[in-house]
């Protein structure tokens, strides 16, 4: 992960802050920086969003491609996560260095997704054991300026839900075998429901507290952290624990508690901004890269 | 309570023309003049008869000499500059500062003051000792020395105004931003000090109460610093990275105006950008009635 070296000052200088709930940057233990959502900005792909939380910056793309099911579930579609650190966000992942938490951050997406309910993948399925969707979800660091998983789930939630799925129909050819065909209209398609996607809330504990939304330099002072996934009606569907610190039962009581507080207040803060420019249709300005 | 706040981005807004004068400002490849009088300066080259820039910045003219000034450039030293630096490693007699320079610093070990303020030649226990002083990751304030011939600078504190850092809040933002003053030390009426480093790195921390004069930043204060003197940090902090933000020079002034303007509102609201803009406009405009 990319990190800053601090001096011993400077990071007893924010532990105490913490203490009393006064940040650097003034926010409280449970405010989240000012994040900016944009979907639809790559268009050739089926959903994409990139997601600007204070100096971090997520883009993520989504593919929805024909393939054949995996032979323990073979009535539903399923997910695939890539993630790539690319090198422009820190001269560390050049060459194969960010390929680690690539593999970490991936690994976690999988588990977060592996939930019997956060996507309905029986609608992704076309004929069972034959066809189904297999969306490709592909993750692309631009920038590392703390508090990563949260990003990359707010940004892979928001691409879901613009990813759109072509309608396709069965036809019967002879010998039994079956073709697929997709619809004339582009605008023909389905959408996902997104309602039960869960979020992920990274806690680290600072101190005797603990943080929601470090930054590069609050990570640096935190010696454990907690990351918990919740929906939006605040179920925690899974759990890990990052650091090489150690962390009491108690604590992680009182963080679990506080993750689902904030991430039921993330669920609602983002479905709003994705409301809001659902709203807009084509009015909508594209800011995309270059505004 | 937690908040948390999502938006739509907005797209930047074209910055309008500034008072100030014409500023001939280019773009790598723009040709600078076709006119083959002038000696050829910085951050250019000749194709073709033609003088292009090979860096984005202004286009600057002394006489026969035309060069461009990059505006987003790495720290080019110069002696007697104030720079704060951050402590990479630790070598046989010197140490490798960070400075945001193309290379790092160079911190002799006869360039620092030895405790007690004595004057003797560093010994062997000097030299083993070095680490006692200054770690890797440590914050220092120092003066610009000497430049060697590559374009790395040799740092000195033998000031007791200069030495490690303590306790406070360091900003990076671009060295073109900091204007150049008489003195970069400021005490500000609101409750803190700030360093304003000519290397771009800014360090706001709570004003000391006395005047240790055999301090020179020997000892560092492992105190935890008052919730009040933390406000008046964390708001000088944003009210930086709003005026850099904006691109605005920094200077006591400047940072004080905007301090100033920022008080009606919330520490952590300065970040938002509707309110950022206002706050900057503001201190512009204070700015420009000063002037005028």
């Amino acid at each position: 992960m990319a990190s800053v070296v601090l001096s011993e000052a400077e990071k007893l200088y924010i532990v105490h802050g913490v203490q009393e709930d006064l940040r650097v940057d003034g926010r409280g233990c449970e405010d989240y920086r000012c994040a900016e959502v944009e979907t639809d900005i790559v268009s050739n792909t089926s959903g994409s969003a990139r997601v600007k939380l204070g100096h971090t910056d997520i883009l993520v793309g989504v593919k929805a491609e024909l393939g054949a099911p995996k032979l323990e579930r073979p009535n539903e579609g399923y997910l695939e996560f890539y993630v790539d650190c690319s090198a422009n966000a820190t001269p560390e992942f050049e060459g194969r260095g960010g390929e680690e938490l690539g593999t970490e951050i991936a690994n976690t997406l999988y588990r977060v997704f592996s939930s019997e309910n956060c996507i309905d993948l029986k609608s992704l399925c076309i004929n069972p054991r034959e066809h189904c969707w297999i969306l490709y979800v592909d993750v692309l660091l631009l920038e590392c300026g703390g508090n990563l998983f949260d990003a990359i789930s707010l940004a892979v939630k928001a691409a879901l839900f613009n990813t759109r799925i072509p309608k396709v129909r069965v036809l019967e050819v002879e010998e039994g075998s079956k073709e697929i065909e997709l619809s004339d209209d582009p605008y023909d398609c389905i959408r996902l429901n997104v309602d039960e996607v869960p979020c992920i809330v990274t806690l680290s504990k600072i101190g005797y507290r603990h943080v929601v939304d470090a930054t590069l330099q609050e990570e640096a002072c935190s010696l454990a952290s907690l990351l918990i996934s919740v929906t939006s009606k605040g179920a925690l569907t899974c759990m890990k624990k990052v650091g090489k610190g150690s962390l009491d039962p108690e604590s992680i009581f009182e963080m679990m508690e506080t993750g689902q507080r904030v991430g039921k207040s993330l669920h609602t803060a983002l479905q709003k901004v994705l409301d809001e420019e659902e709203s807009l249709g084509t009015t909508r300005q594209k800011v995309g890269f270059l505004g | 309570m937690a908040a948390v706040a999502m938006r739509l981005p907005v797209a930047r807004k074209a910055v309008a023309e500034s008072a100030g004068g014409e500023k001939h400002l280019v773009a790598p490849g723009d040709i600078i003049t076709t006119d083959t009088g002038y000696m050829r300066g910085h951050g250019t080259y000749v194709e073709d008869e033609k003088l292009i820039a090979s860096v984005a910045g202004v286009v600057e003219r002394v006489n026969k000499l035309v060069y461009v000034r990059a505006l987003n450039t790495r720290y080019n030293g110069e002696v007697g500059d104030v720079v704060v630096g951050r402590i990479t490693e630790v070598q046989q007699k010197r140490w490798k500062v960070e400075t945001n320079s193309r290379l790092d610093s160079v911190l002799l070990l006869s360039s620092m003051n030895l405790p007690g303020g004595e004057l003797r030649r560093r010994s062997a226990e000097d030299e083993l000792a070095m680490r006692d002083y200054l770690q890797e990751g440590d914050l220092i304030s120092a003066e610009v020395q000497s430049v060697f011939s590559d374009g790395a600078v040799s740092l000195h504190t033998r000031s007791l105004k200069y030495g490690k850092l303590g306790q406070g809040v360091l900003v990076q933002v671009s060295p073109s931003l900091v204007k150049r003053q008489k003195t970069h030390f400021h005490d500000l009426p609101c409750g803190a000090s700030v360093i304003l480093g000519n290397n771009g790195f800014i360090w706001i921390y709570p004003t000391p109460e006395q005047k240790d004069e055999e301090a020179g930043g020997f000892t560092t204060n492992l105190e935890p610093v008052p919730l009040s003197d933390r406000e008046v940090i964390s708001r000088l902090r944003n009210c930086i990275v709003a005026l850099v933000t904006h691109k605005l020079m920094l200077f006591d002034t400047s940072i004080l105006y905007c301090y100033e303007a920022s008080l009606p509102h919330q520490i952590k609201d300065i970040l938002k950008p509707e309110v950022m803009e206002e706050i900057v406009l503001e201190t512009q405009q204070r700015l420009l009635d000063l002037e005028g």
